[in-house]
C-alpha cells in the first residue's frame, strides 16, 4: 500500500472529474506519505473528539476527573484542543496542502519522497511530544501553544522544512500561474511560522530544565499570546482550510471557480486584516484602550473579506446543486461552508466590545469555536478525506456512500445540539453574571450559575458523543475503502478523458 | 505561456483562460453587496477609530476611557448602596431584625455574601457537610446561634489564629499521645454510641462510661449535651461532624480533627458581616 505510484498527471485524479485531463507530460506524484497523512488525519481526529467527548462529560459529572492529575480536566482540555487542531487539522492540511500542490503545479513534490516522509515523522514526533508534555504537566500555559521550548524547537525544524517543500514545489512548477488554493496554503505555512517563533520567546528555568519563562512581560505577552491565538485561528484553521475548499469544492462539484477576482481581493483583505485581530480576545483587561478598539474595528472590517470565500465557495455550486443529492461527500464540503460563513459573522459581532461585555468569559466563547471547529473545520476535512481515500488508493468510490450520509447526519445533529446548548449556556451565563436584584445586589452566586449550566453541559456532552460516532463510522468506511473497495479500472493513457491511468510499481 | 478563455455554457461568464489540475476560474465580477457591505464597516471603522482612543497617543474626540467608565459604574453602584449600608454597620443584628426594611435588604444581600464566601463550604443551603463543614440550616449550634454568637464566630473565626477573639478549643489526641489505649478507645467509643441507643456491646459500654466519665464529661457533658463555651459538640443527637459511626468516633477520639473558619473580619465589610449573621440565622436555626 506505501509503494511509489508512478501517475500520469493529466489523469491523476480524474476518476470523479471526467472530462478535465490535462494537456502535458508525465509527473511522477510523491504520493505514500500523503497516504499516511490521509491515515493520521483520521486517527488523530478520532483521538481528538475522544478526548472532547471525555472532557465534556468531565464538565457535565466533575466525579470522571478521576482524582488523578493526569486525567484531571486541566491536563485533558490542553491534549484536547491540540489533538483536534495541531493533529487532525494540522494533519489535514499538510496532507491537502501536498496533495494539491503537486497537482496544481504539475511538478513532483520538492525533495521527494524522503522530504513527504521527514515531514511525517517529525510532525507526529511533534504531536506525541506536545501530548506527552500535557498530560504529565509539562505546559507553558499559553492557550494553544502550551509546549515547551524543546518541543517548540523540533516544530519550527518541521515547519521550517514544510515551508522549503511547499515552497520548493511552487517554484519548479509547470503551470504559468499559481493556483488559488496554493496561495492560501502558502500564506498559512509562512504566516505560521512567524507566529509560532514570535510568541514562543522564552528562556528555559535551568541547563537541562524543561521548564521556561516566557520573554515578554505582563501585558506585553497577554497581547503577543492573542495576537498568537487569533492568528492560529485566522491562518491555521481559517486560511489553511480555505485552500482545502479552493481545490476540493470545485472538483467534487466539477465547476469552476465562481470568481478569480473575488478570489485576489478576499485574499489579501483576509490577510492583511486578521493579523490585526487579535486584541478583541482581551477587552476589558489591562490591555491599552486603543489597541482593544483597534483589535475591534479590524474584526468587523475582516467579516466581509471571511464571507469572500463563502461566497466563492458557495456560488462554485451554482449549476451543479444536484450534486448534492447524488455526491454525499459533496454535502460535507457545502456544510462546511456554510458553518464557515456563520462562525466568521458571529466572530466579528462578538469582538464588539459591548457583545463581549456580555459574551466573554462565558460559553457562547466555546459554542463559536466549536461551530467553527467542528462545522467549518470538521466537515471541510471529512469532505477531502472522502474524496481523497479512492483517488489516493485507486479505488473506484468509497466503500459505502450510505456510510457517508451516515455520518453527515450524525455529525450535523451533533454540531446542532452542541453549538445551540453553548448559546443557550454561554449567554444564560453572561445575563446571571450581571443580573442586579432591585436593591442593588448581584442576583446569583457563581456557583448558582455553575448549577444552571449542567443540563446544557449534559446535551453537549451528547452532542459530542454523535460527532465522534460520525467520526468512527468514517474511519470504518476508510479503512474498508481502501481495503475492500473495487480497484479503480486502469485505462490506457490515450484513452478519453473519462479514462484514469495508473502504473504502480 | 498557454491562455484559453472560455465562455460558461451555465452563467455566460468567461473564464480567466488558465487550468490547473482541470480546475479552471470564472471572471466574475465582486458581487455588489459584498463590495459595498465591505465599504460600509471600513466607514464604520474609520468613524470608531476618530471617536474612540485607537492609536497609540490618539485619545479619541470622545474622551472616553474604559477605566473611568468602570470607576463610574462602581461609585453609582456604591452610592446606590450606600445608605443602607450604613444603617447596617451601625446597627446590632438585633436591630436589623426588629426592622422590617433593614431585614430584607440583610437577607438579600445576604444570600449573595454567603453564596460567594460561605457555600464552599457550609454549602448552597448552608446545609453543610460530613468531614467539619456543619450544617447552619438545623438548631444543633457548636459555638452558639443566637445572632450575637453567629456575629462573633464569622467576626472571629474558629482557630484561624487570625484574631485573639477567636473561638478556640483543642480535643486531645487520646489515641495519638497515648492517654487511652486502643482498647479503651473502642468501649468510649461504644459508651458514645449508647447516649443515641446505638450501643451493640453493653459491657464495653459500660467500662466505657467510666472512662467517659474521667476524660471526656468535662467538656461534652453527663450525658453528651455538649457545651458552646468551648465549641464541645452534643453527642447525644445524630448529627456528626466527622461521622457518627463507631469507626468515624474510634479515629475522632485516636487523633482528632479541629476545623478551621477564617476571620471575616477585615476581609468583608462589618454590614456584610452583619447581613450575613441576619441571613445565616434566618436559615431555619437561630435562635
Amino acid at each position: 500500500m506505501w509503494e511509489k505510484s508512478v501517475v500520469a498527471a493529466a489523469t491523476a485524479s480524474a476518476a470523479l472529474a471526467p472530462g478535465q485531463a490535462m494537456r502535458a507530460g508525465e509527473v511522477t506524484f510523491v504520493e505514500a506519505p500523503i497516504r499516511a497523512f490521509a491515515i493520521a488525519t483520521a486517527f488523530w481526529g478520532v483521538v481528538g473528539f475522544l478526548v472532547g467527548v471525555v472532557i465534556a462529560s468531565q464538565l457535565a459529572f466533575p466525579l470522571l476527573n478521576l482524582d488523578l492529575e493526569w486525567t484531571t480536566f486541566g491536563r485533558l482540555r490542553p491534549l484536547h484542543t491540540s489533538a483536534v487542531i495541531f493533529a487532525f487539522g494540522g494533519n489535514a492540511l499538510l496532507c491537502t496542502s501536498l496533495f494539491v500542490v503537486q497537482r496544481t503545479c504539475r511538478a513532483r513534490l520538492f525533495g521527494g519522497d524522503d522530504a513527504g516522509w521527514f515531514l511525517f515523522w517529525g510532525y507526529q514526533f511533534f504531536i506525541v511530544m506536545a501530548a506527552l508534555g500535557y498530560v504529565l504537566g509539562i505546559t507553558q500555559g499559553k492557550e494553544y501553544a502550551e509546549p515547551e521550548w524543546y518541543v517548540d524547537i523540533w516544530l519550527t525544524v518541521v515547519w521550517v522544512a514544510y515551508l522549503i517543500i511547499f515552497a520548493g514545489t511552487i517554484m519548479k512548477r509547470e503551470e504559468p500561474h499559481i493556483y488559488v488554493a496554493n496561495w492560501f496554503f502558502l500564506a498559512f505555512i509562512i504566516t505560521v511560522a512567524v507566529l509560532h517563533l514570535g510568541n514562543n520567546i522564552s528562556i528555559p528555568l535551568d541547563v537541562g530544565s524543561s521548564s521556561s519563562y516566557a520573554a515578554p512581560p505582563g501585558v506585553q505577552g497577554a497581547m503577543i499570546q492573542w495576537w498568537y491565538g487569533h492568528n492560529a485561528v485566522g491562518f491555521f484553521l481559517t486560511a489553511g482550510f480555505l485552500g482545502i475548499m479552493y481545490y476540493f469544492i470545485p472538483k467534487q462539484a466539477e465547476r469552476p471557480v465562481y470568481s478569480y477576482r473575488l478570489s485576489i481581493v478576499h485574499f489579501w483583505t483576509l490577510i492583511f486584516l486578521y493579523i490585526w485581530a487579535g486584541p478583541h480576545h482581551l477587552h476589558y483587561t489591562a490591555l491599552p484602550d486603543w489597541a482593544q478598539v483597534l483589535g475591534m474595528v479590524f474584526s468587523v472590517v475582516l467579516w466581509m473579506p471571511s464571507w469572500g470565500g463563502m461566497i466563492n465557495g458557495l456560488m462554485t455550486l451554482s449549476g451543479a446543486w444536484d450534486k448534492l443529492r447524488t455526491n454525499p461527500a459533496l454535502r460535507f464540503s457545502v456544510t462546511a461552508v456554510g458553518f464557515y460563513g456563520m462562525s466568521t459573522f458571529e466572530g466579528p459581532v462578538m469582538s464588539i466590545r459591548a457583545v463581549n461585555g456580555l459574551s466573554h468569559y462565558t460559553d457562547w466563547t466555546i459554542g463559536h469555536v466549536h461551530s467553527g471547529a467542528m462545522g467549518w473545520v470538521g466537515f471541510i476535512t471529512f469532505g477531502a478525506l472522502y474524496y481523497l481515500f479512492p483517488v489516493l488508493w485507486r479505488k473506484q468510490a468509497i466503500w459505502s456512500e450510505k456510510l457517508i450520509a451516515w455520518h453527515f447526519w450524525l455529525a450535523t445533529l451533533g454540531i446542532v445540539f452542541y453549538i445551540t446548548a453553548m448559546w443557550v449556556s454561554g449567554i444564560m451565563q453572561g445575563l446571571m453574571w450581571r443580573a442586579y436584584d432591585e436593591l442593588g445586589f448581584l442576583q446569583y452566586s457563581f456557583v448558582e450559575t455553575v448549577e444552571a449550566m449542567h443540563p446544557y453541559y449534559v446535551i453537549r456532552l451528547l452532542g459530542g458523543l454523535l460527532y465522534l460516532t460520525g467520526a468512527l463510522i468514517m474511519a470504518f468506511n476508510l479503512w474498508k475503502t481502501v481495503t475492500s473497495s473495487e480497484e479503480a479500472a486502469p485505462a490506457p493513457v490515450a484513452a478519453p478523458a473519462s479514462a484514469i491511468a495508473v502504473a504502480a510499481e | 505561456m498557454p491562455t484559453k478563455i472560455e465562455k460558461d455554457s451555465l452563467t455566460g461568464t468567461d473564464t480567466t483562460g488558465h487550468e490547473w489540475d482541470g480546475l479552471k476560474e470564472l471572471n466574475t465580477p465582486l458581487p455588489k453587496w459584498w463590495l459595498y457591505t465591505f465599504y460600509a464597516t471600513i466607514a464604520f471603522a474609520v468613524v470608531w477609530v476618530v471617536i474612540y482612543p485607537s492609536l497609540p497617543g490618539w485619545k479619541g474626540v470622545s474622551g472616553w476611557v474604559a477605566r473611568e467608565a468602570v470607576v463610574a459604574d462602581v461609585a453609582a453602584a456604591q452610592a446606590h448602596n450606600a445608605p443602607m449600608l450604613a444603617r447596617l454597620r451601625e446597627a446590632t443584628p438585633a436591630q436589623i431584625v426588629a426592622d422590617p426594611e433593614l431585614r430584607a435588604f440583610a437577607i438579600a444581600g445576604g444570600r449573595g455574601a454567603f453564596a460567594n464566601n460561605c457555600a464552599s463550604c457550609h454549602g448552597a443551603g448552608g446545609q453543610g457537610a460530613v468531614g467539619g463543614f456543619p450544617s447552619l440550616a438545623d438548631d444543633d449550634w457548636i459555638w452558639g446561634g443566637s445572632l450575637e454568637a453567629i456575629q462573633h464566630t464569622i467576626r472571629h473565626g474558629i482557630r484561624s489564629n487570625e484574631s485573639d477573639d477567636q473561638r478556640q478549643s483543642i480535643m486531645p489526641r487520646f489515641g495519638a499521645d497515648g492517654l487511652l489505649t486502643r482498647a479503651q478507645i473502642e468501649d468510649v467509643a461504644e459508651h458514645v454510641l449508647s447516649l443515641t441507643s446505638r450501643a451493640t456491646d453493653q459491657a464495653a459500654a459500660a467500662r466505657g462510661a467510666a472512662i467517659y466519665a474521667e476524660q471526656c464529661v468535662a467538656c461534652h457533658g453527663e450525658r453528651g449535651e455538649g457545651n458552646r463555651d468551648v465549641g464541645a459538640p452534643r453527642l447525644s443527637d445524630q448529627v456528626w461532624l466527622y461521622g457518627g459511626s463507631k469507626r468515624d468516633i474510634v479515629a475522632m477520639i485516636t487523633n482528632p480533627r479541629a476545623g478551621v473558619m477564617p476571620a471575616w473580619q477585615g476581609r468583608l465589610d462589618p454590614a456584610i458581616v452583619n447581613m450575613l449573621a441576619v441571613y445565616v440565622h434566618s436559615l431555619g436555626g437561630g435562635e
